[in-house]
């Protein structure tokens, strides 16, 4: 396989939520969730900010980091678990306003958490085959957690968008791998504001299974195993379950480190461990390899394995990094958020 | 506004193109299909602003009307961008924080919508540039 | 062309008319500057009549049809026009009213305003109001009226050290006339610490800086010089009628803090009336926002731009000061029913130069002038009246 990674692009809200302020507002324990989810706080979208704007800010950074000409995208797949429109794809506002229209093909992904890393195997499938020259992946969440919920003390706001092609490529996407199931361990019906969720069932038939199986896959696919790897990312729905599942597969606590974004993020659904992968290459260097795996409840995971090229170093400095967009959050309470999430219906 | 009348300038709002005129060199954004230098004379083509610009007035709106109650209070301001021309957008950031020539740069943001069954607009706002 | 002369002026009281629809208001301004006249209503060869947004405020188009109906001169089939130029159509159907009657077109014609603002929520008015500005680029990034004369006040005192306090003494001002205008909506004395306390609306302006949403009409009827004496022993003459239009946008204007239409449109009048700002005796502006009437008086060049604010603290441009602005209470006090607000001022000016203003009569009042303005400055027309010829 001869595609990569060209140029990527990160965007998180500047507001962020404390696991205190939301335990206040439910009388709840916030060390004992701060201690079992590994998060201390999350973004939170401004008012006038959802999945499509966070997608265009994400795919503009991209552009701008290696200097794409939008033109020369035929491919732009936005992944994501809230669009704003039930019918009427987010793609198109993204691609006319990122100047990639109106020469290419586009559509809407939904795959729970990995939506976005089904969007760069689709890339990947229709660069390596010559349909296209570049494609661009997006993952994009404004995700929601019902007021109370255990899922509203991690649901938070950010996007992630990937170039994939074959010229200049700053990390060599080597391989890649994927495992799926019918397992409903975690949904939202058509309409409804927000997801339903298995409780522990997330956890062991859900997450646990389908990241493993996938991760074991590729290596054993590639013959490669954990210390060949510099670093590894797995989906980040808060900061234990990809700390538990890289120890389960073999990787160390270093490996995982540069992208656990989680504990000051939050999760950010389909831009989830594309932040984690985005905040690793802010790192890496050349000739580093990246694992990385996802997971998508209903449920499924893709694996997948990088290897960073020379090129990185030119374009690191072209757009913001995840350290610098984690950088200086604008804290809001309670009432601001509920506000900012919609949540108060005039 | 309508759909078709949204669509009509969707790329002039998110993308910041105007025009200008190549017989005066004059900038018009909002988009002239007149040069009102040159009128007849002049010959108009689309130009895409590169998005930077200094906050020339603004006001934090605390009343509003009914699409944009849920804003309030915004920072409404007239901005003058590099090119030359000046416009009417919001700026995100902290009401404390705006001041007259203060430099700013363009950012994707929703604009309003049609109820929760409409229409959702986006378009051009402004934040302010790091330094 | 020939000079003419206001025979007759009326004016409903202002304010929230709860009882009273347009269509009753518009009747009863007319009857009464009929009345004033001395004229029979056969004798009307026309209506001209100022409103902003029936469609909007009352979802009424066609209020010429509707308004020479209900006056009961539908079976003399007379014309009547609605005019539109958003808060300046009053000004701007007195106008169209003169230059029918200047022309030789008609003789004796009604020009009116009216609106009926209350109607419809305060949501509903204040997005009909924004629709004076450009909805394309303006009004969809949540620019309202207030808004826009805020950025205008900003800027001034951003340029020229206008303070707040400046600000509110137009408000104070104002609300004193009113006290003496029965037709006001607000006849009630308000002190500085009044405007300065309270709510914000679009900073810096606040509720008292800004004029109210009124019900009323007004009606003045004209008719040539050479037989105004016919219907009247005080015939108020126009002496200058002008009209000048700017960008429709105030991000457009070349200086944001000068409405240069109304520059352009007073140096027109001055130079028909061949007058200049020093002969004015007194005027009524267009005071939507306290910053309105303090460019105003700068615009029309009766202070140094820059040196309103200042001004209007002084007394200047009260009632006995050098030359006392909106004796009527203005947009803020009397109250401002945008499409009747352009003739109500000309009602003002003619009860001043008749000597039957009252208690609030400004002795010796020989030259008034009228200002009225269309959204941030797109339209200003710009009216000069006298005792004599």
């Amino acid at each position: 396989m001869s595609v990569g990674i060209v140029s990527y692009g990160v965007y998180i809200p500047r507001y962020r939520i404390k696991v205190e302020e939301i335990a206040k507002v439910w009388g709840a324990n916030a060390n004992s969730i701060i201690d079992g989810l590994m998060v201390y706080e999350k973004s939170v979208p401004d008012m006038d900010e959802d999945t499509i704007t966070i997608a265009v800010e994400a795919a503009r950074n991209a552009i701008n980091r290696a200097g794409i000409n939008p033109e020369k995208i035929e491919a732009l797949y936005t992944g994501s678990e809230s669009h704003p429109y039930a019918v009427k794809p987010s793609s198109t506002v993204v691609a006319e306003a990122v100047g990639a229209t109106p020469d290419l093909t586009l559509a809407d992904f939904e795959f729970a958490c990995k939506a976005g890393t089904a969007a760069i195997q689709t890339c990947m499938g229709m660069v390596d085959s010559d349909m296209i020259e570049l494609g661009m992946a997006i993952g994009s969440d404004v995700s929601q957690g019902a007021p109370g919920d255990a899922l509203e003390y991690t649901a938070a706001a950010g996007g992630v968008a990937y170039i994939i092609g074959k010229k200049n490529q700053v990390a060599k996407i080597e391989s890649t791998y994927s495992f799926t199931t019918d397992t409903p361990d975690f949904w939202r019906r058509e309409g409804m504001p927000y997801p339903e969720h298995g409780g522990r069932f997330t956890g062991e038939p859900g997450y646990f299974k389908h990241v493993t199986s996938a991760a074991q896959g590729l290596m054993k696919r590639m013959g490669t195993k954990p210390s060949d790897y510099d670093y590894a990312v797995f989906h980040q729905p808060n900061g234990k379950f990809p700390t538990r599942v890289a120890k389960m597969l073999g990787f160390t606590n270093e490996q995982i480190k540069p992208g656990l974004v989680v504990p000051r993020l939050g999760n950010t659904y389909s831009g989830s461990c594309m932040m984690g992968l985005a905040a690793t290459l802010d790192i890496a260097k050349p000739d580093d390899r990246i694992f990385m795996t996802s997971f998508g409840s209903g449920a499924g995971s893709d694996a997948f394995s990088f290897e960073v090229t020379d090129k990185i170093e030119e374009i690191r400095n072209g757009a913001p990094s995840v350290e610098k967009l984690l950088a200086n959050p604008v804290y809001i309470n309670y009432a601001t958020y509920a506000r900012h999430k919609g949540k108060i219906k005039l | 506004m309508s759909v078709p009348r949204f669509w009509r300038r969707l790329k002039n709002l998110y993308n910041l193109i105007g025009t200008r005129c190549e017989k005066c060199g004059g900038f018009y954004y909002p988009p002239r299909n007149m040069c009102p230098k040159c009128r007849r004379n002049g010959v108009i083509v689309p130009f895409k602003y590169k998005g930077t610009g200094e906050v020339v007035t603004f006001t934090i709106v605390h009343s509003a009307a009914k699409d944009y109650s849920m804003l309030t209070p915004y920072i409404l301001a007239i901005i003058k961008l590099d090119e030359g021309p000046r416009l009417t957008s919001q700026v995100i950031c902290d009401p404390s924080e705006v001041h007259i020539g203060m430099k700013v740069k363009s950012a994707f943001r929703k604009l309003g919508e049609e109820s929760d069954r409409g229409m959702i607009y986006y378009g051009t706002k402004f934040i302010p540039l790091e330094k | 062309m020939r000079d003419v002369a206001i025979i007759g002026v009326g004016c409903t009281e202002f304010g929230e008319l709860w009882d009273k629809s347009f269509r009753e208001l518009f009747v009863e301004a007319g009857v009464s500057a009929i009345e004033d006249a001395n004229v029979q209503g056969g004798k009307i060869d026309a209506l001209y009549v100022g409103n902003m947004s029936g469609g909007r405020f009352i979802e009424q188009e066609h209020l010429g049809s509707l308004i020479a109906d209900y006056s009961g001169l539908a079976s003399l089939h007379i014309p009547s026009t609605r005019v539109e130029a958003a808060c300046a159509s009053g000004g701007l159907a007195l106008r169209q009213g003169i230059i029918a009657v200047a022309s030789g077109y008609h003789d004796i014609v009604i020009a009116g305003g009216a609106e009926k603002m209350t109607d419809v929520g305060v949501e509903t008015t204040t997005d009909a109001l924004a629709a004076a500005a450009d909805r394309e680029w303006e009004g969809i990034m949540g620019a309202t009226f207030p808004g826009l004369y805020a950025m205008i006040a900003r800027l001034h005192m951003h340029k020229y050290g206008t303070k707040q306090e400046q600000l509110a003494a137009v408000a104070v001002k104002n609300h004193h006339n009113g006290t003496m205008n029965p037709k006001a909506q607000f006849q009630n004395e308000i002190s500085i610490e009044t405007v300065l306390n309270s709510v914000m609306v679009a900073d810096p302006l606040r509720v008292f800086d800004c004029s109210p949403i009124t019900d009323g009409a007004s009606a003045v009827v004209l008719a040539p010089a050479e037989i105004a004496h016919k219907f009247t022993d005080t015939p108020v003459y126009v002496k200058a009628s002008a009209q000048a239009s700017g960008t429709l946008s105030l991000h457009d204007r070349p200086d944001i803090t000068t409405l240069d239409a109304t520059v352009a449109a007073a140096n027109r009048a001055y130079k028909m009336a061949k007058t200049t700002p020093k002969d004015i005796d007194f005027a009524e502006v267009h005071d939507c926002f306290t910053i309105a009437e303090i460019c105003a008086i700068e615009d029309l060049g009766f202070v140094k731009k820059g040196e309103g604010g200042a001004a209007t603290e002084s007394g200047m441009t009260a009632l006995g000061g050098k030359i006392p602005i909106n004796p009527s209470g203005g947009l803020k006090a009397c109250g401002h029913p945008v499409g009747a607000t352009g003739v109500k001022q000309a009602v003002e000016i003619t009860l001043q130069l008749r000597g039957e203003a009252g208690k609030r009569q400004i002795e010796g009042a020989e030259i008034g002038l009228t200002h009225n303005v269309g959204g941030s400055g797109g339209t200003a027309v710009v009216h000069i009246f006298g005792r004599d010829r």
